[in-house]
């Protein structure tokens, strides 16, 4: 039986982290991820986990720890937002290739500058190209379920993976949701096997050696192929999570696509605000729909192909702007996911919620209006645009 | 030439599962300076094999024998170490 309790982001994913019970959490507070480290940290100072908390002095030596720790076998959770996601960067290449299996719980946060705190996704869409798993949730829920699963998808991919909520939105936004029992967690989670050690005097290796020209390549090669790899591994996985919670977790989300003729894509909290309009606009008669992408690295590019394919007319909204000029960044994958495709859908972006600006059902509408009039038309007026921002 | 591993042979990130192979790895190729030793001037204090960054100052018995080119980067701590009043090394330029 699982349990139903009101839960901010923040409290379900620090009570994720005490069901997990990781060796090691070594973490620098960062708004608005603070409560994860600070609740949890309750939870070590009472006795409740058998962690060994490490409270370091920023986020790029938190990284630097979490790498120690996990290169010797340690099961190791950190939490970090924003300016504290960039300023571990560097080292989150590094956890990567030395296939190290940390999982961070992030809240998504604007970056500077302007200093601001509120969600966007700018922080997270920055290590897109770290090799890092990257998983965004819905609400508390999915965030909650999202970080039990990634414990066990990093450690059987041996790669690092990141679980994200959206900050304030969800994570400072308290809601009802289910729990499961501690054992559950960790028979679901297992006793982590580490695939090598540092601390084995019997077996003594050497991590992160200098390689050059004669190496260097094929090791990247052979990380390439662990995130390529890893699709099948995240699937079985949230397979069977989903069968232990009764909550169906995929690759993506598709909320009511079948017949659909017009969708919108989108990450994180702001699915929900479009279900609501998609409820509204089907009552009319409307054939609108959701594609709601919860696994966005690796990107599940064949398998978006194959569902957006099917829809004419298709918005990707992206809470975080690449400053390339091509729109944001699910926007650039998913048209380079559909070139190769015989019939393609026609795509529009819209850049929005950045620094945390509402996004509310008008937006939403004004979205199916402009794929409503691309469906009447055939034509594309502007194909990247700016949502509610002040013109 | 020896066929180096491909990407599907090699250990996972990057890992040498071999100890102390950095023995296989030549790299007194980078040395610019040589430090030659004078085993007549030379008192055995040992102050450059203990000062030594790259363990190459061979010692066998307590006594200095020799430089290990092999590994040697030629950074001269070994010379400047050594007591000015016994000088038994120097630094020359290498040529090869
Ligand atoms: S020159 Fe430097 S590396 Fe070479 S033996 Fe002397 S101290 Fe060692
Ligand atoms: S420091 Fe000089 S005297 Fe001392 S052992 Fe080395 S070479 Fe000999």
């Amino acid at each position: 039986m699982s349990k139903i309790v009101a839960k901010t982001g923040n409290e379900s994913m620090a009570e994720a982290m005490r069901q997990i019970n990781p060796d090691v959490v070594a973490a620098y507070p960062i708004t608005p991820s603070t409560e994860i480290v600070q609740i949890f940290s309750s939870y070590v100072a009472d006795g409740l986990v058998d962690t060994e908390f490490l409270a370091v002095e920023s986020e790029h030596s938190a990284m630097s720890a979490c790498i120690g720790s996990a290169a010797t076998g340690a099961r190791t959770m950190t939490c970090t937002a924003s300016q504290g996601l960039a300023l571990m960067w560097e080292m989150l290449y590094i956890a990567t290739g030395l296939r190290l299996p940390i999982v961070i719980a992030g809240v998504n946060r604007a970056l500077s500058a302007p200093i601001n705190i509120h969600c966007d996704h700018s922080d997270t869409m920055g290590i897109r190209d770290s090799g890092w798993i990257q998983i965004y949730s819905e609400n508390a829920q999915e965030g909650y379920d999202n970080l039990i699963q990634a414990v066990k998808i990093a450690e059987e991919c041996c790669l690092p993976a990141i679980v994200t909520t959206d900050g304030f939105i969800i994570s400072h936004g308290m809601e009802s949701m289910k729990l499961l029992e501690d054992k559950e967690v960790q028979d679901f989670i297992g006793d982590y096997k580490a695939p090598y050690t540092l601390i084995n005097p019997q077996k003594p290796i050497t991590v992160g050696a200098l390689d050059f020209t004669d190496y260097y390549f094929e090791h990247r090669r052979s990380t390439a192929e662990a995130v390529l790899q890893a699709k099948d591994k995240i699937i079985k996985v949230s397979q069977e999570y989903s069968h232990l919670s009764q909550r169906k977790y995929e690759l993506f989300e598709e909320y009511r696509l079948d017949d659909a003729q017009m969708a919108i894509v989108v990450l994180g909290s702001t699915a929900g605000t479009a279900k609501v309009v998609i409820d509204e606009l089907r009552s009319k008669g409307i054939k609108a729909g959701l594609l709601k992408i919860r696994v966005y690295r690796p990107f599940p590019a064949e398998e978006l192909a194959i569902v957006l394919s099917k829809i004419p007319a298709v918005a990707i909204l992206d809470r975080a702007d690449s400053l390339s000029t091509m729109g944001g960044p699910v926007f650039i994958d998913i048209k380079s996911a559909l070139y190769n495709l015989e019939k393609r859908s026609k795509l529009i972006n819209y850049i929005y919620g950045l620094g945390g600006r509402d996004t509310t059902l008008h937006h939403i509408r004004e979205v199916y209006q402009d794929l409503q009039n691309i469906l009447d038309t055939g034509k594309i007026a502007q194909s990247i645009k700016y949502l509610g921002v002040r013109e | 030439m020896k066929k180096l591993p491909n990407w599907k042979e090699l250990p996972m990130g990057g890992l040498i599962l071999e100890a102390g192979s950095a023995e296989n790895y030549k790299t007194g190729g980078w040395r610019s300076i040589k430090p030659i030793h004078d085993k007549d001037k030379c008192i055995n204090c040992l102050n450059c094999w203990i000062y030594c960054p790259d363990s190459s100052i061979i010692v066998e018995d307590g006594k200095v024998v020799g430089i290990n080119y092999e590994f040697c980067k030629g950074c001269g701590i070994c010379a400047h170490e050594c007591p000015p009043k016994v000088a038994a090394i120097s630094m020359v330029e290498e040529r090869r």
